[in-house]
């Protein structure tokens, strides 16, 4: 029992900050509520026997994007007209259908899954197998993430130059 | 040292997690919240993935994990990117006033 407990307490964590990301109209708030929600995800890697996931989770999901984010919001400079203009976008009628679609959606799928009687393993799969494994079969997709990394990287410095460029062009004072 | 845990109730939680995503890209209007709904359900995606490895005891969810992840930051890269560019453009993040191509 005491195994639930330890997969439920941060699985329970998970869902309320989650809870909070979708529903707040404050986005540097959203976003600690997002950290919240990665950092009780990577809780539960480790408790189901995943710890490099479970640091990768912290690493790059907590640390790098979601910093991005912070960066973009700051870059923004979202103030308080925004959260108000937020919260005049987010009726609280416009919760309704798309909460029913999904719990239908969750309806039929745990109805699915509840009556197997599959378990974990618990067994711990350290970093050692999985770097063995994804460097030995998966070894072409990790040179596809490569490509992709890359394309991502082109696209996003060609995007973001744009912006830096024609901004400094208004503001003569930076240039 | 990892812990037997019913493989459904890892699966009812990505589930959930997921659908709290699904959610939040249907209602929300802010572009900056949409990406961060995606990155919800992206992560959840991620929890299936690592819970099914787990049933098995192979490395191969983390893998899947591992590309999950890189998937996302090449997509949040690119998106914040053109969030830049919405709102020096259209000076808001509404994404429905993008919704004409005008070349």
């Amino acid at each position: 029992m005491s195994n639930l407990l330890v997969f439920w307490l941060p699985a329970l964590v998970a869902v309320v900050a989650t809870f909070g990301v979708v529903v707040h109209a404050n986005a540097s708030r959203a976003l600690v509520y997002l950290v919240v929600s990665l950092l009780a995800v990577a809780v539960v890697f480790f408790v189901l026997g995943a710890p490099f996931a479970a640091a990768l989770e912290v690493v790059v999901y907590a640390g790098a994007i979601v910093v991005l984010f912070l960066f973009v919001v700051m870059m923004l400079n979202l103030g308080r007209s925004s959260v108000l203009r937020e919260r005049r976008w987010l009726k609280p009628g416009m919760w309704v259908l798309p909460g029913i679609l999904a719990f239908v959606l969750l309806g039929v799928m745990v109805n699915v899954l509840f009556g197997s009687t599959a378990n974990t393993k618990g067994e711990l799969v350290g970093p050692r197998a999985v770097g063995g494994a994804l460097f030995g079969p998966y070894l072409l997709a990790v040179e596809l993430a490569g490509f992709l990394l890359l394309a991502a990287l082109v696209g996003a410095y060609h995007l973001g130059r744009r912006y830096l460029e024609e901004r400094r062009q208004g503001d003569p004072d930076q240039g | 040292m990892a812990v037997v845990v019913p493989l459904e109730h890892v699966l009812a939680l990505a589930g959930v997690l997921f659908l709290m995503g699904l959610a939040g890209v249907l209602v929300r209007r802010n572009v900056m919240f949409l990406l961060m709904s995606l990155e919800v359900m992206m992560n959840a995606a991620g929890l299936a993935f690592i819970a099914a490895g787990a049933r098995w005891g192979a490395p191969d969810g983390q893998i899947m994990f591992m590309l999950i992840l890189a998937l996302a930051a090449a997509e949040v890269a690119v998106a914040l990117g053109l969030v830049l560019q919405l709102s020096r453009r259209f000076e808001t993040l509404d994404v429905d006033v993008a919704s004409e191509m005008s070349g």
